[in-house]
């Protein structure tokens, strides 16, 4: 008990704040979205910006959601309302990976 | 050359092994298109060994325009001005893939225009880049794709050399590297399936075929496929782009090598957080762009390639 606490406690530790509500940005840089793991609220708008000096994209794992190709400093925003897991990936560069955990 | 219990071969069979020792025998001797085949007809003379030279340019990304080259259109042009001022033109050219940054049509229009000058047959594959247009790879297709299959991939011969063009960058599955599909592998085991082993190969794609750097998704996940399948071939060139890099491996037969882009350099795997464009001082940047020239000879020696910069 005392051991699976401590590692949801680690885990916790690896993510970001949880938004509530308001508006939150991922960054991409340097081929990583940043925070690579964000928690929300459901209903929260989460909005991707691209700061590299070359195109990359977000793309849902199960294929509900595909960007245009992001170029330097272009963004694109996504409302999150379905609690669980949203994962994604870059359709152009699919080793850059992420999560957004909806919360209800 | 005789099958067994086959007394009176018929003429097909004896054009096969004519045509077979023609190009796994006499090329080696001679160096030249063997006499013989005259008897066999132009379009079989047109399949003969016989000495020639290709070239590769790479990752153009026109329409780039950050601090590592705000000028690719101009880089491009350069390449292609050493090009047209070869002394001999080259029997073709390929290209592997990344002609536009963002696929956008006026990007595809300068890079046809640019490259265009050179006169010359040129072979596509596309980039990743290539197919972030509105129509998923649509404007890619509609300009490269006539004669191609699924993605845009193809075959073609050159002088007894069997070119093959494959496409790694659609489907690309998340956490994964590139990926050529099992659609396009079944294509490609029954294009090999009747060639002899004596025939050269040119395999291209825009990423490298074999596994750089996976951190950077630099290679592709069913990529050791194809390597199985030509591994009973003589002579295996495997040539690609992506990495804006000269890579070079030999093993056994096979030659893998990826060029430089015409655009901007990207940082030596893990020397860099990321693999984007690499900013030099601009007087290195020529150095760090280039194309690749390849001269097959006759035999089943390796072909040779030689890479220059815009600096030479
Ligand atoms: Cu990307």
């Amino acid at each position: 008990m005392k051991a699976s606490l401590f590692a949801l406690a680690l885990g916790l530790g690896l993510l970001a704040a949880p938004a509530l509500g308001a508006d939150t940005k991922i960054l991409i840089q340097n081929f990583t979205f940043t925070p690579t793991h964000l928690e929300v609220k459901s209903g929260t708008t989460v909005i991707f910006k691209n700061e590299d000096d070359i195109p990359h994209s977000v793309v849902a794992v199960d294929g509900s959601f595909h960007s245009r190709a992001l170029d330097t400093d272009d963004q694109v925003s996504l409302t999150l309302t379905k609690p669980g897991d949203f994962a994604y990936y870059c359709g152009l560069h699919p080793h850059m990976q992420g999560k957004i955990t909806v919360l209800p | 050359m005789q099958e067994k219990n086959e007394t009176e071969p018929s003429r097909r069979h004896v054009l096969e092994c004519m045509i077979w020792a023609g190009t796994g025998v006499l090329w080696t001797v001679s160096g030249g298109i063997p006499k013989s085949l005259g008897l066999l007809g132009e379009a079989d003379a047109a399949q003969a060994q016989s000495a020639f030279t290709f070239l590769q340019i790479s990752d153009s990304h026109i329409g780039f325009n950050k601090a590592a080259n705000p000028h690719a259109l101009d880089t491009l042009k350069e390449a292609i001005g050493k090009i047209e001022a070869l002394p001999a033109k080259p029997a073709l050219m390929i290209h592997t893939g990344d002609i536009t940054h963002l696929s956008r049509a006026d990007q595809f229009d300068d890079a046809a225009q640019i490259i265009g000058g050179t006169g010359l047959d040129v072979h596509y594959v596309p980039g990743e880049h290539d197919l972030v247009d509105e129509g998923n790879g649509k404007a890619y297709l509609d300009r490269y794709g006539k004669g191609t299959k699924g993605a845009g991939w193809y075959a073609f011969d050159q002088n007894g050399v069997h070119f093959i063009a494959l496409v790694n960058v659609v489907n690309l599955k998340a956490g994964g590297l590139g990926n050529l599909g099992a659609e396009q592998l079944a294509w490609l085991a029954d294009d090999l399936r009747d060639k002899p082993a004596s025939t050269p190969i040119v395999v291209f794609a825009h990423i490298p075929l074999w596994t750089v750097y996976a951190d950077w998704g630099w290679g592709t996940d069913d990529g050791a496929e194809v390597l199985k399948l030509l591994r009973r071939f003589g002579s295996v060139t495997v040539l690609n782009g992506h990495i804006h890099q000269i890579i070079q491996k030999i093993e056994g037969n096979m030659t893998f090598h990826t060029a430089r882009s015409t655009a901007f350099p990207q940082p030596v795997p893990g020397t860099a957080p990321a693999p984007g464009p690499m900013t030099v001082p601009a007087d290195r940047l020529p150095h760090m762009l280039g194309l690749t020239r390849v001269d097959v000879s006759i035999g089943s020696k390796p072909l040779a390639i030689t890479d220059t910069t815009l600096a030479d």
